[in-house]
C-alpha cells in the first residue's frame, strides 16, 4: 500500500513544485534588492530581503487608489449579484407569472453570445450615457449574470416547495417568506455565487481596459498592466504590485478552498 | 383564481425577476443586435455611420491580417485544448487518492486559478526573460541552449499556451475530479477481478465513463481558446512580428485602436458563428455516437 502510494508522490511532487515556482518567484523577487535583479548569472534566492520594492510601489504609484477602486467594484458586484440573482432565481424557480418561460429561455440563450461581440456596442452605449472613464463603467456589467440567475434557480428548485407554502398559507407574503425562510437556507449557493463574482470582477481586465482611460478610475488590474508597460525592468516594483493584486485572492482561496472548488465545479457542470 | 389575484401574482413574479433580467438582457441581447446593425455600416464612432451592406463581411474574406490571426488562434487552440484536457485528466486521477499531503498538492495546483491575466502576464515576462529569466537559467545549468521565448516568433505562442495551462489546469482537473467521484468504485473492482490490470481497467472501464465530461471540457476549453485576448495583451501585445496576434486581439485593435467599429463588429459576428458551429456540431456528434454506442 505504501509502496503504491509512493508512485503518486513521485508524480505529484514535481508537478506541484512547477505550479508553485511562479508564486515563489513572485514573492522572492518583490523582496529582492534592485542590485541583485537583472544580473548574470541570475540567482533564485536573494542574499537579503528588502521591502524597497513595496516602498517604491506605494511612493511612485497610485496602487492604494487602484486597490480602493477594485474593492469598491468587487463589493458592489458581489452584493448586487447576491440580491438580484437570488431574487430572480427564486422567481423563475417558484413563482407563476406570464412570460416566465420565455424570459428564462431568453436569459439562457445569452450564454451563447461571446463577450467580444458586445464590446463595441456596449462601449458606444456607455459613452452615450456618460459612463466611460468612470468606475461605474467597471461595475455595471457585474450587477447580475446569467450564471448567477441559473445557479440560484437550480438551488431553489432543489428545495421542497412545502417550506414556503406553509408560510404563505399562514399569511406571510411571498417577499417575507423569501427573506425569512428561503434565503437563510441558500447560504451554500450564495457562497458559490459570491466567490464566482468576486473572482471575475476582481480579475477583470478586458472591459476596464476598453471603458476606462482615466487613471483616477483605474482598477488594480488595469493599474498593474499599465505599470508593466511603463516600468519594464523594475522587477521588484512590478512583483510587489503583483503581490498586492494577487495576495487577497490567494489568502481567500486558502481559507475557503472548499467553496472555491464547489464554485469551479458548478461553473463546469452547468454546461 | 380571481383576476385580481392573478394580476397580483404576475406583478410579484416580475417584481422578483425584472431587475436581474433587464440587466442581463440589456447588456447582451440588445448590444448583440446592435452589433449586427453596426457590422453593416462603416463607422468610426464620431462621423455619420455609412451603410455599406455586406461589404465588411466581404472585406473579411480578403483580409490577410485576419487570416493570419485565425492561424495564430488555431495554433494556440491546438496547443492548449488537448494539453489542458490531458493534464486535467491526469491530475484528477492523481489527486483522486487518499494519500498523505494530497491536500497540499491540490492547493498548489489549484492556486494559479485565482491569479489574474494581468498578474500572469508580469510573471510570464519575468520567468521567460531570455537574459535573466528562471527558465533559461535552468536550461543553462542543464547545459541546454538558451531560447528567445516571448521574443521568438516561433516560441511566443507556446509560452502563452504553457502559462494558460498553469492558470487553467485547476478548472479541467476539478471537473474530472467531480466526474471520477461519480463513478461507482465497483466498476473498476469488477474489472480487476476479471483479470484486468490497473492500466487496462482505467482505459476500458473508467475512461469511457468520462466520455461525456471529456466532450464538455474540450468544447469549453476550445471556446475559451478561440477567444484568447488577456494573456496576449499582458505579455506580447500581439508581437513579435504579430506572431501572437489572435482573432480577438485583432478585433480589439480594429475596434479600439483603428476605430473601425463596423468592421470589428463583423469580425465579432464571424467569431460568434464559429463558436456556435463548434458547440452545435460537437453536441450533435456526441449525441449520435452515444446513441449508436453504449446509449
Amino acid at each position: 500500500m505504501i509502496r503504491r502510494a509512493g508512485w503518486w508522490h513521485l508524480v505529484l511532487v514535481p508537478v506541484a513544485l512547477v505550479f508553485a515556482v511562479p508564486f515563489v518567484q513572485m514573492f522572492l523577487t518583490s523582496l529582492t534588492p534592485e542590485s541583485e535583479i537583472n544580473r548574470f548569472p541570475p540567482r533564485f534566492f536573494p542574499s537579503e530581503l528588502t521591502f524597497d520594492g513595496y516602498a517604491k510601489l506605494f511612493r511612485d504609484s497610485d496602487v492604494l487608489l487602484w486597490t480602493g477602486n477594485t474593492v469598491l467594484v468587487s463589493v458592489v458586484a458581489v452584493v448586487s449579484h447576491l440580491v438580484l440573482c437570488s431574487l430572480a432565481g427564486y422567481g423563475f424557480a417558484r413563482l407563476k407569472f406570464p412570460g416566465r418561460q420565455v424570459g428564462f429561455l431568453l436569459i439562457l440563450a445569452t450564454i451563447m453570445i461571446p463577450t467580444q461581440l458586445l464590446m463595441v456596442p456596449t462601449y458606444v452605449m456607455f459613452a452615450r450615457v456618460g459612463l466611460i472613464d468612470t468606475l461605474a463603467a467597471a461595475m455595471v456589467p457585474w450587477l447580475a449574470s446569467v450564471f448567477g440567475i441559473f445557479l440560484m434557480r437550480q438551488f431553489f428548485l432543489s428545495l421542497p416547495a412545502e417550506l414556503e407554502e406553509a408560510a404563505v398559507l399562514d399569511g406571510c407574503s411571498r417577499w417575507t417568506a423569501f427573506w425569512r425562510i428561503i434565503l437563510p437556507l441558500a447560504r451554500p449557493a450564495l457562497a458559490t455565487l459570491a466567490i464566482f463574482t468576486l473572482l471575475s470582477s476582481w480579475n477583470d481586465l478586458v472591459w476596464p481596459l476598453i471603458a476606462i482611460n482615466d487613471p483616477d478610475a483605474f482598477t488594480l488590474q488595469l493599474g498593474i498592466t499599465n505599470f508593466q508597460g511603463a516600468r519594464r525592468t523594475d522587477w521588484s516594483l512590478l512583483m510587489a504590485s503583483n503581490v498586492v493584486a494577487t495576495l487577497p485572492l490567494i489568502a481567500f482561496f486558502v481559507v475557503a478552498q472548499k467553496q472555491f472548488i464547489a464554485t469551479m465545479t458548478f461553473t463546469g457542470v452547468k454546461g | 383564481m380571481s383576476p385580481g389575484r392573478r394580476v397580483r401574482e404576475g406583478l410579484t413574479g416580475w417584481g422578483f425577476v425584472a431587475p436581474a433580467t433587464l440587466i442581463v438582457l440589456g447588456l447582451s441581447i440588445f448590444p448583440a443586435v446592435w452589433a449586427f446593425l453596426l457590422s453593416l455600416q462603416d463607422w468610426n464612432g464620431f462621423s455619420v455611420p455609412e451603410p455599406v451592406g455586406l461589404a465588411n463581411y466581404q472585406d473579411m474574406a480578403r483580409d490577410a491580417d485576419l487570416a493570419a490571426a485565425v492561424g495564430h488562434t488555431l495554433l494556440y487552440t491546438a496547443l492548449f485544448v488537448p494539453a489542458s484536457v490531458l493534464l486535467g485528466l491526469g491530475l484528477a486521477v492523481a489527486l483522486n487518492r487518499r494519500i498523505v499531503l494530497v491536500g497540499v498538492y491540490r492547493t498548489l495546483i489549484f492556486l494559479p486559478f485565482v491569479v489574474s491575466a494581468a498578474a500572469t502576464g508580469i510573471l510570464t515576462t519575468y520567468l521567460f526573460n531570455p537574459q535573466f529569466g528562471l527558465v533559461n537559467n535552468v536550461l543553462r545549468v542543464l547545459g541546454l541552449p538558451q531560447q528567445g521565448w516571448l521574443e521568438d516568433p516561433q516560441q511566443a505562442m507556446v509560452v502563452i499556451a504553457l502559462m494558460s495551462l498553469w492558470g487553467q489546469a485547476a478548472f479541467t482537473t476539478v471537473i474530472y475530479l467531480a466526474a471520477l467521484q461519480d463513478i461507482p468504485a465497483e466498476l473498476g473492482e469488477a474489472a480487476r477481478v476479471d483479470g484486468a490490470n490497473r492500466w487496462q481497467s482505467f482505459w476500458h472501464v473508467t475512461f469511457p465513463q468520462l466520455a461525456p465530461v471529456t466532450v464538455f471540457v474540450a468544447i469549453w476549453q476550445a471556446i475559451q481558446a478561440i477567444q484568447l485576448f488577456d494573456l496576449v495583451y499582458t505579455t506580447t501585445r500581439g508581437g513579435p512580428l504579430k506572431s501572437t496576434e489572435t482573432v480577438v486581439y485583432y478585433l480589439w485593435t480594429s475596434a479600439f485602436k483603428e476605430l473601425e467599429f463596423g468592421y470589428a463588429s463583423a469580425v465579432a459576428y464571424g467569431l460568434f458563428a464559429v463558436t456556435l458551429a463548434i458547440t452545435i456540431g460537437v453536441t450533435i456528434y456526441s449525441r449520435r455516437s452515444t446513441v449508436g454506442g453504449l446509449g
